[in-house]
């Protein structure tokens, strides 16, 4: 699995990179996570509200600060998919 | 109209809190009005207290009707727009979506490779941090309703006026390659619920007080200075209505700072009181929200110097010329 979160460096995006980890390391899971702060390589996902989340290349949340528990969910989600 | 009055000066002007501080000035403190320590001492508590209940109860209700208005949806509105409507639409649509500075290099690049004309998003930047839902009714506690909406207009105004400026320029091959062709995401999120909404517009008033509070309290002691501790000769002297300078020497100070405009507005109140020209005091709040150093930096990322050039100008000049027309035509507002 691949996750990744979008953001410039916003402390919303320090927020959202601590739980999005915190949900990876809940599920056991073995992922390749990346934070990813360049905005050519943001707006290559076409989000216009930072921060964004996005599993195995698809966006699955923009302009949030999910909680961990929301991460686990979507994270359940994809994999289900 | 009574009615009205008395809701405007309780709730809006807050006199209940301004007898309130001034009982603790007076005889709690037993400090004197007329003294210095006394008079800078309420005006530092009483407009810390308003602002900051004002500031949350506007927070949470201007939050609230955001969170229609998602920058995705404010896009796809704008696309059906063009000419001037479009210029017009994009400052209006500036005061009401939500929108930090932090966010508006994905914003920029969303709205240009949405193919809106880079005109229509110069208005929507412009407007974004000078015009506020917030920023009205707060200039209507500290001053009044007139020029409350006269400042409205004339950001308004300025965004259109600047956005079309840039428009007529022929200025889109000075913005990053990177910026068009990208991907549009019309991600799937789920409509939100009004427990949605009101978790939202909560999560917004903490987040927003926890990042302008230091820039109103030291706003606030700097205008409680001005206030009662600086010679009014000494503020005359150099932003007084008599010198024709006083309009620029404003602006050339406020635009580089950096606050928030709840920050700016009691060093404004400060001015006026003491004498300041409305409109030298309306140019430093525009210079101070409108252009700063770190946005300056941000947009830079993304759009080559000469277009970054000619925005910084059209507004600085636009600030300075409704700074002029204030102090020009201001006794109609005093």
């Amino acid at each position: 699995m691949d996750i990744k979160v979008l953001g410039p460096g916003c402390k919303n995006c320090v927020t959202l990179e601590a739980n999005t980890k915190a949900a990876i390391d809940t599920l056991g899971l073995e992922a390749d996570f990346e934070k990813v702060t360049d905005y050519a390589q943001i707006a290559k996902y076409g989000i216009m509200s930072t921060p964004g989340l996005v599993i195995d290349g698809k966006v699955v949340s923009f302009g949030k600060v999910l909680k961990t528990d929301a991460i686990i969910e979507l994270i359940k989600r994809s994999e289900a998919k | 109209m009574i009615v009205f009055g008395w809701l405007n000066d309780q709730l809006l002007k807050m006199e209940w809190l301004y007898n309130a501080v001034l009982w603790l000035v007076e005889s709690v403190f037993g400090l004197s009005m007329d003294g210095r320590v006394g008079g800078s001492l309420h005006f530092f508590i009483y407009d810390v207290i308003k602002i900051f209940i004002l500031l949350s109860v506007l927070i949470f209700v201007i939050s609230y009707i955001q969170s229609f208005f998602p920058p995705e949806r404010t896009r796809r509105i704008l696309g059906r727009y063009n000419g001037v409507s479009a210029n017009i639409l994009g400052a209006l649509l500036g005061t009401i979506t939500p929108f930090c500075s932090c966010s508006s290099i994905p914003l920029f690049i969303g709205f240009t490779s949405a193919g809106l004309p880079i005109g229509v998003t110069f208005s929507f930047l412009i407007s974004s941090p000078l015009v506020d839902l917030a920023s009205i009714i707060l200039l209507a506690s500290i001053f009044n309703w007139k020029i409350a909406i006269a400042y409205v207009v004339v950001g308004l105004v300025l965004a259109v006026l600047g956005g079309t400026v840039i428009s007529k320029a022929n200025m889109e091959k000075y913005v990053e390659p990177f910026v068009y062709g990208n991907v549009l995401t019309e991600a799937e999120q789920d409509e939100l619920t009004v427990k949605d909404r009101i978790v939202i517009a909560r999560g917004q008033v903490g987040e927003i007080i926890h990042r302008v509070w230091l820039y109103i309290l030291i706003g606030v002691g700097i205008g409680a200075a001005i206030h009662n501790w600086i010679p009014e000769e000494f503020i005359s002297a150099i932003l007084g209505q008599d010198n024709w300078y006083s309009v620029l020497v404003a602006t050339i100070i406020g635009v580089p700072m950096y606050a928030d405009i709840f920050g700016t507005l009691p060093i404004a109140e400060a001015l006026v009181l003491k004498g300041v020209g409305l409109g030298t005091a309306l140019s430093f709040m525009m210079g101070v929200t409108a252009l700063s150093l770190p946005s300056m930096i941000m947009l830079k990322k993304v759009v080559k110097t000469k277009l970054l050039a000619l925005f910084f100008s059209v507004v600085t000049i636009g600030i300075i010329i409704i700074g002029y027309t204030f102090n020009a035509i201001g006794y109609l507002f005093v």
